[in-house]
């Protein structure tokens, strides 16, 4: 379960790399990162990943542990897990490069079909133009990676029964073992790799991206059988939302350097997950709302310097109630048309009643034929349908979800003030208690005073520069963020428009194809 | 005998193809109906307004021509129910296709109904029809005398002579013929109805759907915000084509098809009723030759006289019975031929103009930023 913090950048086949500013900090991580990756020697993204020791593998975290044990202590943690707060040393050489246009501009829309168990392809390996930014560069290639869900298979039988997909990577990546690959990987594991993301990337400000939701009703349905067509769709929809999480996963700069991620990807036999069942049913957006009701509840306001954070936040829970909005209108009209097929099919079938019934031959067969149409036109209508559901509403399902999991990481920002505020408030405490020794002159405590000043000084200053820090983070994930969402729903509408206009050209044929027919009648 | 007819035949002086059903006022609950037709002579329109009433009116006196022999035979073209500004659920129902779009349906099938009465070689001599088509005064509402075809009532004799053997195998077969007809064709009709009906729920939802979509444009001068506003709008724009496709669909089903299915099923309640009638007549032939085999000689002259009346009604019947049978068949085939023809060429035109949009609309997402 624990994964080691992975202090390893990305390959550049080329160039060089850092601005020598921040390669203080990360020198650190290169002696480390040489291990795994061939020729650099100047990394420069730095993962963000939470270090613990347990894990032993090429990984040599352990160095950066014990450095991290050190600065933090017992310092107030939200999930019980360690450490996350101490990546800001290595984390600051992180946060100017990799800016928003770079991951913009590296990831292309991925021109096939989403859904389709193909390579969704990402143009990273092309070379920069002009190496104008190096940022560019390096996300580039660190998008190189395209991974695809399929063949999902019945594993088992009765209740114990799952179901499993094969995850399939290819990468020209050198952080992987190889470059094709695949493993079989099962709903909980899923579940499991976002749950290990979400304790350790959230807290810098990081947009998880979420999973779909477990369905008790759905998975029991397939448990007893997979082959009626409410299974086969329940099947579909979940493989089909699983590659999409997959897919915003790796195209995440930062969520692609974690271990996790590439242990997911790569490793045979995954370590069940054990903590997946607090996830239930409605359970992230349920736990992220519990999160902001906390925040809510906090007694001490932040003043907002800068107002944009407030601006978004707004923006991103109107936008949320939007999406909503337009998700349940594209729920009604999913309804209506698949209420069209089935309509469209009893029509036929009273079209074909209506032909063996009649005497005139001419008549008879026309009627016939026009049954005939009428039943393609039910299967048109279902494909109609489907475009409308796993097109549309699937998307705005993502994105209302991922909404939340934007405002998690406003959040997250929120309580890294917190932490900061309640750290100088403790400071003071501590100073006066020093003052009140002074006088009452005694130098044993008087020393322990001390040191526990210069503790939380340093304290303070470690919280105050997590809170800039997963500030800057939070504005370069909302503003990635809002890129990606303009390209998704822009790709998505031009596989529909497509999806639609070959409805039409097939239409286009039946009719022609009948219109003899009728004509021949009389 | 054949001429003695109390009201003066009259012959129709519009061409009965020329008659049109232009326009429909509503006055409170009162719906009144423009009709228009060419005269025969030279050149010239006769415009008369019309209330449901007035055709009523018109219907009961071609239903009361006991004189004119034979008439019992005729296949009645059928009236459509009665329209309602405010419609119950129950008359909507009833209506079927003729209840939706803005009058059109009902206005076209009302049309049909007068040209099929004024082309009817039988029926375009009811004085009646001409005043119909061509008075500017309204004409009569007195409650016309009785009639023969005041709505077969459901009482259980009359459901028995229903299914009274025929002495002739033509009509025998017709009749089971169009029992099953009658079945299928009405099912088909309620089936497309509701085909059409789901069509127009996907409009409105696509018209939702559109209007929710510019909520979601937010001002702002942010590159990226304005990137996804821009998507937004043409989306919105895209479902309005969609939902104007699925409206002109649902439109074109309705206007060619959906009426067509409407006129046949409507026309073949109308052979059934004729059937029926003739039937009725039968039945009474058969009691008269048995109350002539079982009446006493004082009595057997006069019973002899009703046979051979009932006779003379039931083969003049027959022989009606048998041309319009005749005619009815290759009326019907062409008329549903002509309504399957428009409808494909319709749809075919529907989905030609929807498949430029798309076109479109794809050139408009691929060539955006």
């Amino acid at each position: 379960m624990a994964a080691s913090s992975d202090r390893n950048p990305p390959p550049f086949p080329t160039a060089e790399e850092s601005e020598p500013g921040l390669c203080d900090m990360a020198d650190a991580d290169s002696d480390e990162g040489e291990d795994i990756f061939v020729s650099n020697s100047n990394p420069v993204s730095v993962s963000r990943g939470v270090s613990q020791p347990d894990r032993v593998s090429e990984e040599p975290s352990d160095l950066f542990s014990e450095e991290e044990e050190a600065a933090s202590s017992t310092a107030a943690k939200a999930n019980g897990v360690h450490s996350d707060d101490d990546n800001d040393l290595f984390a600051d050489a992180n946060v100017e490069l990799s800016t928003d246009k770079s991951s913009s501009s590296a990831r292309k829309e991925p021109s096939g079909p989403r859904h389709a168990s193909t390579f969704t392809p990402s143009p990273a390996a092309m070379q920069p133009t002009s190496l104008e930014q190096l940022e560019e560069e390096e996300a580039k290639d660190s998008f190189d990676v395209d991974v695809a869900v399929t063949n999902p298979e019945k594993v088992g039988d009765g209740m114990n029964a799952y179901v499993a997909y094969k995850v399939s990577t290819r990468t020209s990546l050198p952080m992987f073992r190889s470059k094709v690959f695949s493993v079989r990987r099962r709903f909980s594991d899923f579940l499991g790799l976002y749950e290990k993301l979400s304790v350790k990337q959230s807290l810098h400000g990081c947009i998880i991206p979420l999973p779909p939701e477990k369905s008790v009703v759905g998975m029991t349905k397939v448990k007893v059988g997979m082959d009626d067509p409410s299974s086969v769709e329940f099947v579909e929809r979940r493989r089909a939302a699983l590659e999409r999480y997959l897919q915003r996963v790796v195209s995440h700069p930062s969520l692609l350097q974690d271990p996790d991620v590439r242990e997911f990807l790569e490793r045979e036999d995954l370590p069940r997950a054990v903590n997946t069942q607090a996830l239930s049913g409605a359970g992230f957006l349920k736990m992220i709302n519990k999160a902001s009701d906390a925040v809510n509840k906090m007694t001490i306001k932040m003043n907002e310097s800068d107002t944009w954070f407030e601006d978004k936040f707004q923006e991103v829970e109107n936008e949320e109630q939007q999406l909503r909005k337009l998700h349940v209108v594209v729920d009604s009209l999913v309804i209506h048309r698949k209420e069209l097929c089935g309509n469209t099919a009893v029509f036929a079938k009273s079209l074909a009643m209506l032909g063996n019934s009649e005497d005139n031959t001419a008549l008879s067969r026309a009627l016939s034929q026009l049954a005939e149409v009428e039943d393609k036109m039910e299967q048109l209508h279902q494909e109609q349908a489907a475009s409308d559901f796993f097109i549309f509403a699937e998307l705005l399902g993502d994105y209302i979800r991922l909404l939340g999991a934007v405002r998690g990481c406003f959040d997250q920002r929120m309580r890294a003030w917190q932490r900061w505020q309640e750290a100088q408030s403790t400071l003071q405490k501590k100073r006066e208690a020093e003052a009140k020794l002074l006088w009452a002159n005694k130098p044993d405590k008087l020393q322990q005073a001390k040191e526990e000043i210069t503790e939380w000084e340093a304290r303070v200053t470690q919280y105050e520069r997590d809170f800039d820090r997963i500030g800057m983070t939070v504005r370069k994930e909302v503003l990635r963020f809002e890129k990606e969402k303009a390209k998704d729903f822009k790709s998505q509408i031009i596989k529909y428009l497509e999806a639609m206009l070959q409805s039409q050209q097939r239409l286009i044929k039946f009719w022609e194809a009948f219109l003899p027919e009728a004509k021949a009648i009389a | 005998m054949m001429e003695e007819v109390k009201e003066t035949a009259s012959v129709l002086s519009v061409h009965d193809d020329s008659i049109k059903v232009t326009e429909v006022l509503k006055e409170g609950d009162t719906l009144t109906f423009i009709i228009v037709s060419q005269k025969l002579s030279g050149t010239g329109e006769y415009h008369v307004d019309r209330t449901y009433e007035d055709f009523e009116w018109l219907q009961q006196h071609l239903f009361s021509q006991g004189d004119v022999p034979g008439i019992q035979g005729v296949i009645f073209p059928p009236l459509p129910a009665k329209p309602q500004v405010n419609a119950s659920p129950r008359s909507i129902k009833q209506l079927g296709f003729l209840a939706l779009g803005e009058c059109q349906p009902y206005c076209k099938a009302l049309e049909t109904f007068l040209q099929q009465v004024a082309a009817h070689s039988i029926l375009s001599k009811n004085k009646a029809v001409e005043v119909f088509l061509t008075s500017s005064d309204p004409p009569g509402r007195q409650k016309v005398k009785k009639n023969i075809f005041n709505r077969l009532s459901q009482a259980v004799e009359e459901m028995r002579k229903e299914g009274h053997k025929d002495v002739d195998e033509f009509f025998q077969n017709e009749r089971d013929h169009n029992l099953i007809l009658t079945g299928c064709t009405k099912t088909a009709a309620e089936k497309f109805l509701d085909v059409v009906a789901t069509e127009q729920k996907i409009a409105v939802a696509c018209g939702h759907f559109s209007t929710a979509l510019h909520l979601c444009v937010e001002p702002g001068e942010d590159p990226d915000k304005q990137a996804f506003s821009r998507v937004c709008v043409k989306l919105s724009e895209v479902f309005e084509s969609i939902k104007k496709n699925m409206t002109s669909v649902a439109e074109n089903n309705v206007n060619t098809l959906g009426l067509g299915l409407d006129l046949e099923s409507r026309y073949q309640e109308a052979e059934r009723e004729m059937l029926f009638r003739r039937t009725c007549k039968l039945v009474e032939l058969e009691n008269a030759q048995r109350n002539v085999e079982k009446a006493k000689p004082v009595k057997k002259a006069a019973m002899e006289e009703v046979k051979k009346a009932a006779e003379t009604e039931f083969e003049h019947t027959s022989g009606v019975a048998k041309q319009e049978i005749a005619r009815f068949q290759g009326a019907r085939v062409e008329m549903l031929q002509q309504a399957l023809v428009g409808w494909c060429e319709k749809q075919l035109l529907t989905a030609k103009e929807s498949a430029d949009q798309f076109n479109q609309h794809l050139e408009v997402f691929r060539g955006m930023a």
